[in-house]
């Protein structure tokens, strides 16, 4: 499965580009200044993204760097173990919607550590596949039209990547039974 | 909220770097995230010049209209304030496809490019009902492959790296389902309490 899963990935732009390319040619449009247009508004896009990714992420690494991440996950503990998820992923639930890099790092140091097939690496297994990185996606997706006031999608995205921490971890034990 | 998130971050970190004799790590943060910043706007802006590109004249074929055509009743009922051909529902339903499909950075570009078109049909600088919705269910993921996971799972010798797909996809479908509820709670609690 693992083959066909990267035969198709591998596959599916190159094929969409030909696929594309090959129909607008048929119609006699003129693809490469319909190319350049759409591609000068990518450049507009990603400068104006720019100055919001450096304030967010400066933020966030002064506050992972200085261990108030840490201090912060360490107080929230008996929380989350009162709801029962195990210990050795309640970094990795806290991590996730702040910083991708960070929550990748730490799922593949689990992974590692714990073997891909414990009841921790196939529960994070499915936690880092099943959320995403919420503060990242709103400060880049808000940031490219300027849109400073996250108004309720903060509140609703991070509700929503605890119950997806939550759900995951009843699957897992549903799947696995443990 | 976001100024408070945005402060709060940065000044509990630096205060606890005081009491915690973490500010040399600080310093170090400071710099090195900045630069880190640039390096993703790189990494993006490549991406994003390339699919707007193609999307442009994939825009000129209708292949938006048809790939949104496929999902529209869905779409329809997600994003009600959307009208039915506009282009916005085109790169929308592009995102989610990418996304479903675990194409990480084809899904990005098309989910700004939507952006910018909800952001036109806005006159206010806050998010609109559709900007949200469409966000949240971003957040939640949409990846049906997690083709990252598989691959450290593999890396790490699993017996079954594969095995963790099908609790992944209904982990994934829950939550997905459970934003979507919650934006919609939150949405009728925005127009009560402004009393439209």
């Amino acid at each position: 499965m693992v083959d066909s899963v990267a035969w198709f990935s591998l596959l599916i732009i190159p094929m969409f580009v030909l696929v594309v390319l090959v129909i607008a040619t048929a119609k006699r449009l003129p693809t490469f200044d319909l190319f350049v247009e759409g591609s000068k508004e990518g450049l507009t896009i990603s400068l104006q993204l720019l100055p919001y990714l450096v304030g967010m992420y400066v933020s966030i690494s002064i506050f992972r760097q200085s261990g108030a991440l840490e201090a912060f996950v360490e107080w929230l503990t008996p929380f989350f173990v009162m709801i029962n998820v195990p210990s050795d992923v309640i970094p990795l639930a806290l991590l996730r919607p702040i910083s991708g890099t960070a929550a990748l790092a730490l799922t593949t140091d689990l992974l590692k550590t714990m073997g891909p097939d414990s009841v921790v690496g196939r529960l994070v297994s499915t936690m880092q596949g099943s959320t995403d990185t919420t503060f990242y996606i709103l400060t880049v997706y808000f940031g490219s039209v300027g849109i400073k006031k996250f108004g309720d999608a903060l509140k609703v995205g991070l509700l929503a990547d605890l119950i997806g921490i939550i759900t995951a971890i009843i699957v897992v034990k549903f799947f696995f039974g443990i | 909220m976001i100024h408070l998130i945005w402060a709060g971050l940065t000044c509990i970190g630096i205060v606890y770097a005081l009491i915690n004799g973490t500010m040399s790590d600080v310093n170090q943060a400071i710099f090195e995230s900045a630069e880190e910043a640039i390096y993703i706007m790189v990494g993006l802006s490549s991406l994003l010049m390339f699919w707007l590109g193609m999307m442009k004249i994939a825009e000129g074929i209708s292949a938006l209209t048809f790939l949104s055509r496929l999902l529209r009743p869905f779409m329809v009922r997600l994003f009600p304030e959307i009208p039915k051909e506009h282009p916005a529902l085109g790169y929308i339903t592009s995102n989610f496809i990418a996304n479903v499909f675990g194409l990480g950075h084809a899904a990005t570009p098309l989910g700004l490019k939507a952006m910018q078109e909800l952001k036109a049909q806005s006159t206010s600088d806050e998010p609109s009902r559709s900007m949200i919705t469409f966000l949240v269910i971003n957040t939640s993921s949409l990846t049906i492959i997690p083709t990252t996971v598989i691959a450290l799972r593999s890396q790490f010798g699993s017996n079954s790296p594969t095995e963790i797909v099908l609790p992944t996809l209904i982990a994934t479908t829950l939550s997905t389902t459970a934003a979507i509820l919650i934006d919609r709670a939150f949405y009728y609690k925005r127009v009560r309490m402004n009393g439209r």
